[in-house]
């Protein structure tokens, strides 16, 4: 448990080293290195199929890279396993909830598959993302951007530090786009970090560093 | 990590499937239905011929019951990957082995189960002798649960593709073979009165070695069909 102290008490760091992907015999990228640090954002822009969604899904250990290694504060993830996935939240296309039970539900299971209680109460995070008043509406009744707003509710319940979000502003409306970015904010300023591609102009305050990287442009 | 909330974990995770299950008790019952009907219908298909069918009613109630499991299989991570709730269970902060098992037992609640249930009934309609009946309770309730773990791979292994279907039956019923046979032999041994601790005993070592080794190998192969 001694390493778990001194985490918390220095900086985390989340760094990549010379990342290569491939898919279908085509190099989707490589070389690629960067690390992201307390309060930033990284940015991932490209063109369709430029891997964004590929990278993501390696950031959090879901998918292998050909070759290249991601660390969190200086250990290999794949090394850290569970040690490593409690610190992550990750939003991927899918909203990852299940449409027959309702929103109260899936939020439970999500801090259930996390570390211990901790993060906000599942109500507190309903209504942070606008669904207060939905907690007992079976969740294959709510629209396209509701749901996309639960699995934004997910990422809340847990104390997670880093944040994988793809393309998290799908079906969103204007007001919710905005919405939600306030809580990413709120996040980062909170000493978290989040790594997310948008198709959407991220709306950021000035003082929040973004680390933007543009596949299609390497 | 705590063990408590790791407990905590799996107990959620056993309810959420129980609960999901329950919402559509609709597909609950195929199963079943398809077992109490392949059983019902072989005495007809036999004729009226009881020392014959009670010959084959052990084979019958046991080939029912893998046939059924297979065709439960496939729903048992199916809808977790469509709709993206797999890709959460690899990314919870818990080992997924655990969480795999919790996910398994709450499958075998729901599927393998009920055929215990509903097999001394059947039982009795294929004339197997009343000493013999606790014999095969005995083989389900052991056998039954190695049948889901087993699958559990399989399913794994499968459930990124499209029409996984027949790859997963030649993959999982080779490995249900010795399951059919001990169980089978089990019951048959025990209608004409002859001890059936030596099969009792292989199927007890086949469903422990299967909980230990079928969790982490459905947990690798989970992470092989998302990667």
């Amino acid at each position: 448990m001694t390493s778990t102290l001194t985490d918390t008490a220095s900086a985390d760091c989340f760094e990549a080293k010379a990342l290569v992907c491939i898919r279908d015999d085509r190099i989707l990228f490589e070389d690629l290195s960067f690390s992201v640090n307390p309060g930033q954002a990284l940015v991932l822009e490209g063109r369709n199929g430029s891997g964004k969604t590929s990278l993501l899904r390696i950031l959090c250990g879901i998918r292998l890279p050909e070759s290249g290694e991601i660390a969190w504060n200086g250990k290999d993830i794949f090394k850290l396993g569970p040690e490593f996935r409690e610190h992550i939240a990750y939003l991927g296309h899918k909203d990852g909830h299940k449409p027959d039970l309702t929103p109260l539900e899936n939020l439970r299971i999500a801090q259930g598959l996390g570390k211990a209680k901790t993060g906000i109460g599942l109500e507190e995070a309903l209504e942070q993302v606008g669904l207060y008043g939905f907690e007992d509406v079976p969740t294959r009744n709510m629209s396209a951007g509701q749901q996309r707003r639960l699995a934004i509710a997910r990422l809340l319940v847990t104390d997670a530090k880093l944040w994988i979000l793809d393309e998290p502003f799908t079906s969103l409306d204007r007001m919710g786009i905005e919405h939600m970015e306030r809580l990413f904010e709120a996040h980062l300023q909170r000493g978290g970090m989040a790594a997310m591609t948008t198709h959407h102009r991220v709306g950021f305050r000035d003082e929040i560093k973004l680390v933007r990287i543009n596949l299609s442009e390497r | 990590m705590s063990t408590l909330s790791l407990t905590s974990a799996f107990v959620l995770l056993f309810k959420r499937d129980l609960t999901l299950a329950y919402r559509r008790r609709a597909e609950l019952v195929n199963p079943l239905l398809f077992f109490v009907l392949v059983t019902a219908m072989f005495p007809l298909g036999i004729g009226n011929d009881p020392v014959l069918i009670e010959k084959v009613g052990p084979g019958v109630v046991w080939v029912a019951a893998l046939l059924s499991a297979l065709l439960s299989l496939d729903a048992m991570f199916r809808s977790d990957y469509e709709d993206g709730a797999l890709e959460q269970f690899m990314l919870s902060a818990h080992p997924v082995s655990i969480l795999v098992l919790a996910k398994v037992l709450a499958h075998w609640m729901v599927t393998g189960l009920p055929l215990f249930i509903a097999a001394p009934l059947l039982a009795m309609m294929l004339h197997i002798p009343d000493e013999a009946i606790p014999t095969l309770m005995l083989t389900l309730i052991l056998g039954t649960p190695v049948l889901s773990l087993i699958g559990s791979v399989g399913v794994a292994l499968t459930v990124g593709l499209r029409r996984g279907g027949v790859l997963l039956s030649l993959l999982v019923l080779p490995l249900f073979v010795p399951v059919l046979i001990f169980a089978t032999d089990a019951v048959h041994t025990a209608s004409v009165g002859i001890p059936t601790t030596a099969q009792i005993s292989i199927l007890a070592a086949m469903l422990v070695g299967s909980l230990v080794l079928a969790p982490p190998a459905t947990a690798a192969s989970l992470r092989i069909s998302l990667s």
